[in-house]
């Protein structure tokens, strides 16, 4: 089928609710209405108000009663209708969701697919455009995946769903409806802590994910520069092994994604290749992401969003190295 | 115009008072004396089993431990209603209900050991694991009892929480998640009038706490909670109507302890009241009654005793016995074994970081 990336996480949940009758869906508005953004367009006429379920109002309640759901052998989809609103959910997900097997010992485990929008570009009001990622890697015990084409978001979700774990299912707003791709129409998967290469080059590494990774394959095109793309895909457990390779392939690592740069992914990439191969770099590693406070108003994201002109100076500044 | 629209009342239910003196009126048909006198006994075991658990914290051999003392017929009282297979949801201080469901002693001590071993409750036991985050386990109640709707089990699930807890956010988002979806859940909230050191008044201006169910609109009950032939009865008659819809019992009853070992309340509450609430005393109310009735004898609450203490004694010596691995630690974050884990885990080995 050739589909955009909404269509794609649509098509793979409907795949996995037909292969899995103890997987449903709850949200704010995802039944009759779709989800704001259509994401569960049609699920609810199709699967009855059981399987997908629209839930009052209550972001914490929403992830508290998926972890109930999914303790009792179920396999929940959760939708937190925009990141930030899922900050509501902050303790269910950290204290909770993060923790519960090991609190067992695995005699339990949570099987479930935490899916959210995330980050900005689409113009939207205050709290809709945030990009949450660090806060969900960081305690570990949260899988946390973040596609950036209509195929991995079909193969990751479809991995996810097969997986006895917590999933935080980061979806761009920005990319839902952004380009098609031909994605194959039966079951598929792509690997959870993999990353993949976007494009192969010996110049210069990039290391990015989400929104920005159309953005940086644009300017490598441009530029016309040899670049070495690396697309992390899922944001813990780094596919340390791919990063590593790619730093030492080129000796130039550029790392780029849109949350704000203070304590971000960044940072964590950035440190990994600085312990395992400093000696084989030419240049320092350098960042590009937004600036270090919160998300603006819409009409100031132009000036903090990282663009094209920020990432090509960049490059052109570790090349001059 | 303005006119009543609606308007609620919530009922109290007491069925033995401190006299030991039953409304037989109110006495659920069904319960024996027999099992009357089994509900004794383990109310009697779960504080034997706190007094034991307090001192091996006194000397070092257990972490930070939250007494029940007191609470005793509102955990044994709603645990002996429940069904086979029922489930439950614990917040931190369940211990009474633990042990009514069967939960092996020396897991118990394992977990106040401060060992995650002790958290992998066995399936037989119908239970989640001790939950600290005051109100959180609210919500995974909702869940759970969703899922027993959805699957068609016919069980319910009788969450636990405290006064306090009853001011979190997550305790009012799950019983209105459960109002809503019309869940086979029964929350009890075992009011015991202090969170850590602030009173119940500071917890809520209502009258009741059980009143916060109007709002959800669930039926709602308010119990004594040092009667346990109440305890049950609510419990019990919550367990046959959950396959309509939720119930909320607040149970009545008094901390007579510590918060936890890490704190000295008589810093913040008269001792005054804490005698007051002894006259009130859950378990010498029920011996008041067996022993009235001629079911009960010194003998037999000395032969108790032994047996109990030799059974304690018994799980503390195979809990003492559980040696930790660290690597347990790194093998139970997820399903799988991460790369990134892995070399954490590799390298303390090789290190030898955890050698003394």
């Amino acid at each position: 089928m050739n589909t955009n990336m909404l269509g794609a996480i649509n098509n793979a949940m409907d795949l996995c609710m037909q292969e899995n009758s103890d997987m449903v869906l709850l949200g704010e508005d995802i039944g009759k209405d779709g989800g704001v953004f259509r994401v569960t367009d049609g699920l609810f006429d199709k699967y009855g108000a059981e399987r997908v379920i629209d839930t009052p109002l209550a972001e914490s309640g929403i992830v508290g009663t998926a972890i109930g759901m999914a303790l009792a052998g179920m396999h929940p989809v959760p939708e937190l209708q925009f990141a930030s609103f899922m900050y509501l959910s902050f303790s269910q997900l950290v204290n909770h969701a993060a923790r519960y097997r090991e609190r067992t010992r695995s005699a339990m485990s949570l099987p479930m697919i935490i899916r959210t929008p995330v980050s900005g570009g689409v113009r939207t009001l205050e709290h809709h455009s945030e990009s949450p990622e660090a806060f969900f890697a960081h305690p570990g015990g949260i899988i946390v995946v973040e596609p950036s084409t209509p195929y991995d978001a079909k193969g990751l979700f479809i991995a996810a769903a097969h997986l006895n774990d917590p999933v935080l299912f980061l979806e761009p707003t920005k990319l839902y409806r952004l380009f098609k791709q031909e994605v194959p129409d039966a079951m598929y998967e792509v690997p959870i802590g993999k990353a993949s290469v976007l494009k192969e080059g010996d110049d210069i590494t990039i290391i990015t994910y989400g929104t920005m990774a159309s953005i940086v394959s644009d300017v490598v095109e441009k530029k016309k520069v040899s670049a070495h793309v690396i697309d992390l895909c899922t944001i813990n457990p780094l596919d340390e092994k791919t990063i590593i390779e790619g730093a030492k392939k080129t000796g130039r690592v550029l790392v780029v994604h849109e949350a704000p740069t203070s304590f971000g992914v960044g940072a964590e990439v950035s440190a990994r290749i600085a312990e395992k191969a400093m000696y084989e770099l030419d240049a320092p590693i350098m960042r590009v992401a937004s600036p270090s406070f919160p998300y603006p108003f819409p009409g100031y994201e132009q000036y903090y969003l990282p663009n094209g002109n920020r990432i090509g100076s960049a490059i052109d500044k570790l090349l001059s190295m | 115009m303005l006119k009543a629209i609606y308007s609620g009342s919530i009922d109290y239910m007491q069925i033995m008072d401190e006299n030991g003196t039953l409304d037989s009126g109110l006495v659920p048909k069904g319960l024996t004396d027999q099992m009357l006198v089994e509900m004794y006994k383990k109310m009697s075991f779960a504080r034997a089993l706190d007094a034991k658990t307090l001192s091996l914290q006194r000397q070092g051999r257990a972490v930070t431990y939250a007494p029940l003392v007191g609470e005793e017929a509102v955990q044994i009282g709603s645990a002996s209603a429940m069904r086979q297979g029922d489930i439950f949801v614990p917040s931190f201080r369940q211990h009474g209900v633990y042990l009514t469901r069967g939960l092996p002693l020396e897991k118990f001590f394992i977990y106040w050991r401060g060992f995650e071993e002790g958290g992998a409750i066995p399936k037989e036991v119908n239970g989640l694991p001790v939950i600290v985050p005051v109100g959180t386990q609210v919500p995974h109640s909702a869940g759970i009892a969703y899922a027993q709707k959805y699957k068609k089990t016919g069980a319910a699930v009788i969450v636990y929480v405290g006064d306090g807890g009853t001011s979190e956010g997550d305790f009012y988002e799950a019983i209105n998640f459960a109002g809503v979806f019309k869940l086979p859940l029964v929350v009890i909230i075992e009011n015991n009038q202090w969170a850590i050191s602030v009173p119940r008044s500071r917890q809520s201006a209502a009258e009741t706490l059980a009143q916060k169910g109007i709002a959800a609109g669930i039926k709602c009950v308010q119990v004594d909670g040092n009667d346990v032939i109440a305890m049950y009865r609510a419990t019990s008659d919550a367990i046959n109507y959950s396959a309509t819809g939720p119930t909320l019992i607040e149970a009545v009853t008094y901390r007579m302890s510590m918060h936890t070992t890490s704190d000295d309340p008589t810093k913040y509450r008269p001792d005054a009241d804490v005698e007051a609430w002894k006259a009130k005393d859950p378990i010498a109310r029920l011996m008041k009654y067996l022993v009235g009735k001629g079911l009960w004898t010194d003998s037999m609450e000395s032969k108790m005793q032994d047996e109990q203490l030799k059974l304690i004694d018994e799980a503390v010596e195979k809990a003492e016995q559980f040696k930790p691995d660290p690597r347990s630690m790194f093998e139970n974050v997820y399903s799988f074994m991460p790369e990134t884990l892995k070399s954490e885990e590799d390298e303390a080995i090789a290190a030898g970081f955890w050698q003394g």
